[in-house]
């Protein structure tokens, strides 16, 4: 059941801190919380729709499907992350002023809702799918391997929800004046994560270079199957053994929206002031 | 006509060692892996066709290789490495991770 607990708490560790990064990067919005457990209910359903495919996906673009896949649904996900910290970078200071003062939302906030939805699906989607996999295996195996599932699923998912309710916590505690800005840079490291996980699927497609593997190894220092090697994984894309293209792509992301945010931010401080 | 031969028989030899991209098998039956050492050449790609005959569907995972797969139940899965330096890298069928036979090394050389 220990085993079961685990596996089912690193796979729902990383969607748990996305969703609580998530939560925190939309305080003030109004109904957001709607739009947070409408992403997490169609990513369930998604995963399980998923998992029943796997084996038709696993078989297209010759036996690379699922890392295809996997590619496509992160790369959207960097988008819709990028268009977040962008839409953000023009009206975070209006939210964070609303914050101070009245608990009146922002009305404007549709479009952006519905990126958190799509994000947090895609996140629950992706992990989500291989859980309910795993779980499957467990529960068709052995003798009391429902009663294994369940107790493990649970425990696991309790864990996942537990660390990333401590981290919704501690990101709420960041004084008002620095909190969008301590956000906005939890989604730039989340969204260039994703660039570099896309990077390794793109590898393992034998469709990009993986250039020097690995580029360095850190894992006699922190593991990436510890708790705290998971942990920084979810959060700032932490790799023991990561390839060099996995490092690129991740800067790449990383410069590419903060010049985007830049830009935006530039633009539209003289219209603030007027 | 033999010191002709020999040198162009070499030639073929050589050829056919560069075009074929090397693939080695391994299987997950009852969550072992067969066999538990594969070996594979250094410097070159590689094919690992992991073929899972259980029902149920297992998770090809190494982190020093960097590469993680689904194999889903009663199917082959494809796995690309290489070009790899001579050395031991550990995988593991992540479903089953603190199980003995769900250990696997694969041998570079």
């Amino acid at each position: 059941m220990f085993a079961a607990a685990i596996i089912v708490f690193r796979e729902s560790l990383e969607a748990a801190l996305i969703i609580s990064i998530m939560m925190a990067a939309t305080r003030g919005l109004a109904m957001r919380g709607r739009w947070v457990l409408g992403g997490i209910f169609a990513g369930l359903v998604g995963a399980s729709i998923v998992a029943s495919f796997m084996q038709v996906i696993a078989n297209m673009f010759d036996g690379m499907g699922q890392e295809l896949f996997n590619v496509g649904i992160l790369l959207t996900a960097v988008a819709m992350l990028a268009w977040h910290n962008i839409w953000m970078a023009s009206h975070g200071r209006e939210l964070a002023q609303q914050m101070k003062n009245t608990a009146r939302a922002v009305t404007d906030g549709r479009s952006e809702c519905s990126v958190i939805l799509l994000v947090i699906a895609l996140a629950v989607m992706r992990e989500g799918s291989e859980t309910v996999l795993f779980l499957y295996g467990v529960a068709t195996d052995s003798a009391n391997g429902l009663q294994n599932t369940v107790a493990g699923g649970t425990l696991g998912l309790a864990a996942g929800a537990l660390v990333a309710t401590l981290l919704y916590a501690g990101l709420l505690s960041i004084p008002v004046r620095w909190f969008f800005a301590g956000t906005s840079a939890l989604v730039l490291l989340l969204a260039a994560s994703m660039a570099s996980q896309a990077a390794r699927m793109l590898i393992q497609a034998d469709l990009l270079p993986s250039l020097a593997t690995p580029i360095w190894d850190t894992s006699n220092i922190l593991a990436q199957n510890t708790v705290a090697g998971n942990i920084l994984h979810g959060l700032i894309g932490y790799d023991a053994q990561p390839a060099g293209m996995q490092l690129l792509a991740y800067l790449g992301v990383l410069i590419v929206i903060a010049i985007g945010m830049l830009w935006v931010s530039r633009r539209n401080t003289p219209s603030l002031t007027a | 006509m033999n010191r002709q031969f020999i040198p162009i028989a070499l030639c073929i030899a050589a050829a056919q060692a560069f075009a074929a991209t090397d693939e080695v098998t391994l299987t997950i039956k009852n969550h072992v892996f067969e066999p538990k050492e594969l070996k594979v050449p250094a410097g070159k790609k590689v094919k690992i066709l992991v073929v899972n005959q259980d029902a149920t569907p297992a998770e090809f995972e190494s982190k020093a290789l960097n590469r993680e797969k689904v194999i889903p139940g009663k199917s082959t899965g494809v796995i690309n490495v290489g070009p790899l330096k001579p050395g031991r890298y550990g995988f593991v069928e992540e479903y089953h991770e603190n199980e003995a036979g769900a250990q696997g090394t694969i041998v570079v050389d």
